[in-house]
């Protein structure tokens, strides 16, 4: 396996310096079952304190980013606002903007959609948050096209599915056009002379293309990154595509070694073609963990996890994705149901995205219920084994371990991490496993530089 | 006695002259960091004000009412205004801040939980200056629309009368609906009910089912509903639609009357709790150095400065004579547009303020923690309490 790793290596120079550096970002606690709101240690998902607790632990741990999701409307299920799970979030911006002045290093990354927004506030908006973080802004560019979203919005929502990646492509290049409006000597400021702007047409731009169609002057100059950091996190054959063609980093959701592997060398095969070098593309998959004092300690804790992750009550909702049926009437401890799952169009849960995950949904049932049947399962039983996220689960020599592992052999460059626990649920991994992945020399005791893009190896933009 | 003042600065750029970016304690070069922003608030903090305002706009600034300019010689580039405000939000702990956000291009969505969230991140310090935009190039940013250029011959012609009042009524639906967005969550609806597994009680979630001429917004928001319930809403006016709009829409107006008569006649068409005159001030130790400072901008400008607000020029004992005198017609405070930061601005605070607290007219220390408190309002029971989801 050791000859593997060298092997991947593209340059001579690699292998008498340092190994392969792992990359680590911090992910606020979400909004689906993954969170353990029931835990007594679980604080607020809304006040800023929480935001701070984590973003501070991140940041004395010497991650790279801290990351928040979004969500444009609370999801649904069975025609009612979906309860189950922490309900409720902040505005990705303004909570950024207010962790740069208490945080000095940590990446500063969030989701924002580029269906529901206009390319020139959106710039603006990530322009003016790399200035007010000194250059630690990172935008994971995703596209809707659910009209279930868009009606909390003027401009509607429908986009057919087809159209999302070039939304997508075009909204980005219109927005790097914007960030490259302003050249970064604009601004001269020289009160002797009286000469504030080198240029007077400094951020002019125009651009048309199918979804804008827009021209005037940027009003915010380059800001210290040049443009904030893109990540991306689709999977399917476009959203590669996109990602190789537009984005530092992905989002990615395969944490095993295989897949991992698989999806790794996929991405930056397509590289090439867009003039890239392998490095400047980093791949982050998702990833959750549990510690414990001993390997067996962790997968005791694991298995408590699993469960309160998924209650009786939870375990039915999830079924109901699946069978796209009202199945509230059964016994969350009893078998599996016999009618088949209703493949019709109008599907019970609303403004989720795993929903479209299940294919073929009469396949998926007939092997549930034969897994169940031949592991004795009760629903929830198989819902907890099947909704199974858990990467990470071990002492923390096992975790550094098989992080490190993951990452010398090209399955990752690092980790997008998810406590399960609100604020909290980070301090124990940053105060026994990084100390250990520091020790081998694979993450880093002090911040190189101030920026994001100094964290993550990447080159400002011409 | 008389009743206590309430004092706002009204922060842009390096002040509100277009040349005073070139005085000496300017910090023109220091714009588009964070410390500059910071600097200046808690300056404002340290002299009690009630809040601080943010200028803010969706397009490059210009001297021309038709279209951006090429000028050279003035600041160019801003900052958007809430990131700034929750950028300073955690290094300060009283002050209000108030940024302007735009509601002609914008989402009533974004901004109703971006001033929620400014809100919970300020601990109830959050407000927000409606603007409307009627510029043409500013609706070419955005391409979904076009106004009418207004140039200043054309202001008051038919066409110009009927797309301000389009406008306007925008804004007003624009305000309805983050107003309800924000009540959207009635404050005990996060329940953590771990016998149940529910997480919130979700009847006392509620659809804002908002359906008008300009646009329709289903609701729930995804924000809870703010510490203060509403942050305060605020917008500036100077004419008889706007101030309708303002009567009708917020909380707190900005008005620029020329003299303390016109400041009664204009309160009077505005029956809300707060209307506030604008003032742009130059602030010395004599009169003849505070005229002598405008001078010197008005001629490295080769403009005399005019405003649509009122232009001060004098020192903090005489301005306190003047907002004493206008608090007569019925205001109750005033939004001092600094002609030079940061010097008009510590003028404010360490002369105009210590000279008002000996006249008993202005507060010495902080005695509320919301802005809201600060302006006397009490937190708004919620429109939606008690009633249930269809």
């Amino acid at each position: 396996m050791a000859c593997s790793v060298y092997l991947a290596r593209p340059t001579a120079t690699r292998e008498l310096a340092l190994p392969k550096q792992v990359h680590l970002a911090a992910h606020f606690p979400g909004v689906n079952n993954t969170t353990v709101w029931s835990d007594p240690r679980a604080g607020s998902h809304i006040e800023f304190d929480s935001f701070v607790k984590l973003a501070q632990t991140a940041e004395r741990a010497k991650f790279d980013f801290f990351f928040l999701a979004e969500g444009l409307r609370l999801r649904e299920q069975g025609v009612q606002i979906y309860d189950l799970d922490v309900v409720g979030r902040p505005d990705t911006f303004t909570v950024l903007a207010a962790l740069a002045a208490v945080t000095t290093h940590l990446g500063l990354a969030g989701t924002i959609n580029s269906t529901f927004n206009e390319p020139y506030e959106v710039a603006r908006q990530f322009a003016s948050l790399d200035h007010l973080s000194d250059g630690r802004a990172a935008w994971n560019v995703v596209t809707s096209w659910d009209a279930f979203t868009g009606e909390n919005f003027r401009r509607g929502g429908f986009l057919a599915e087809g159209d999302r990646y070039t939304r997508a492509t075009q909204f980005l290049a219109t927005a790097a056009e914007l960030f490259d409006s302003w050249p970064a000597d604009a601004v001269v400021a020289d009160k002797t002379s009286g000469v504030f702007l080198r240029d007077g047409s400094v951020g002019g731009f125009q651009h048309t293309d199918q979804h804008f169609d827009i021209a005037g002057r940027f009003n915010v100059p380059r800001s210290p990154q040049g443009r904030p950091v893109i990540l991306q996190a689709g999977d399917s054959d476009g959203g590669r595509e996109f990602a190789a063609a537009t984005a530092d980093a992905i989002f990615s959701r395969h944490g095993t070694l295989v897949e991992g592997q698989k999806f790794y060398e996929d991405v930056k095969r397509r590289l090439p073609a867009y003039g890239r070098t392998r490095d400047s593309l980093k791949v982050l998959p998702a990833a959750t963990f549990i510690l414990g004092d001993t390997d067996a300690d962790a997968q005791e804790k694991a298995a408590v996890v699993r469960r309160q992750q998924v209650s009786g009550a939870t375990a039915i909702k999830l079924l109901e994705q699946l069978w796209n049926r009202d199945l509230s009437g059964y016994d969350p401890d009893g078998p599996l149901p016999e009618i088949d799952p209703d493949v019709s169009d109008s599907h019970i849960a609303k403004g989720r995205a795993s929903v479209r995950m299940h294919r073929d949904p009469i396949a998926t049932a007939n092997e549930w219920r034969a897994r169940a049947e031949a592991e004795k399962l009760s629903i929830r039983d198989l819902i907890v084994e099947v909704t199974n996220r858990q990467t990470f689960i071990g002492a923390p020599a096992t975790v550094a371990t098989e992080i490190n592992d993951l990452v010398q052999q090209d399955a990752a460059d690092g980790f997008i991490l998810v406590p399960h626990v609100t604020p909290d649920g980070l301090d124990e991994f940053a105060d026994t496993v990084v100390p250990l992945l520091q020790e081998r020399g694979v993450f880093r005791t002090e911040y190189s530089g101030p920026t994001l893009r100094d964290h993550l190896g990447l080159e400002v933009p011409a | 006695m008389p009743d206590p003042l309430h004092l706002a600065v009204a922060l842009d750029g390096t002040g509100w002259h277009p040349a005073s970016w070139r005085s000496p304690n300017a910090r023109p070069a220091d714009l588009f960091r964070p410390g500059y922003w910071t600097d200046l608030v808690r300056e404002a903090e340290a002299g009690t004000l009630d809040f601080v305002t943010i200028e803010d706009a969706l397009g490059l600034q210009t001297d021309r009412p038709d279209g951006p300019d090429e000028r050279t010689d003035h600041v160019r580039g801003r900052l958007d205004a809430i990131l700034i405000a929750s950028r300073v939000a955690p290094l300060t702990s009283h002050i209000g801040l108030v940024p302007t956000a735009t509601v002609t291009h914008t989402e009533p969505f974004h901004i109703s939980k971006a001033i929620a969230t400014l809100d919970y991140v300020s601990r109830g310090r959050a407000g927000w200056r409606v603007q409307v935009s009627g510029r043409a190039h500013e609706a070419g940013h955005f391409g979904r629309r076009t106004l009418p250029v207004l140039s200043p011959g054309s202001l008051d012609s038919v066409a110009a009368t009927k797309a301000v009042e389009d406008l306007f009524e925008e804004a007003t639906d624009y305000v309805e609906v983050v107003r309800r967005l924000w009540d959207s969550w009635e404050d005990d609806a996060e329940i953590r009910d771990a016998a149940t597994g529910r997480f919130i009680d979700r009847d006392k979630l509620h659809y804002i089912s908002f359906d008008g001429k300009y646009f329709s917004v289903k609701g729930p928001s995804i924000t809870p509903r703010p510490p203060q319930g509403q942050p305060l809403v605020t917008a500036l006016a100077h004419a008889p639609i706007p101030y309708a709009f303002a009567a009708g829409s917020a909380d707190l107006a900005y008005v620029t009357p020329g003299d303390a008569d016109q400041a009664r006649q204009i309160v009077a068409q505005i029956p809300i709790p707060h209307v506030f005159a604008d003032l742009v001030v130059f602030l010395a130790d004599t009169e003849q150095e505070a005229r002598d400072a405008k001078d010197r901008l008005d001629i490295l400008d080769r403009t005399v400065y005019k405003s649509d607000a009122a232009i001060f020029t004098g020192t903090p004992v005489q301005l306190a004579d003047l907002l004493q005198d206008w608090q007569t017609a019925g205001l109750t405070g005033f939004r001092l547009r600094p002609a030079r930061l940061p010097d008009d601005l510590i003028a404010i605070t360490q002369g105009l303020v210590p000279e008002l607290r000996r006249r008993a007219a202005f507060r010495s220390s902080y005695e509320a923690s919301t802005l809201r408190g600060l302006l006397g309002l009490p937190r708004p029971a919620n429109r939606y309490e008690g009633a249930r989801v269809a």
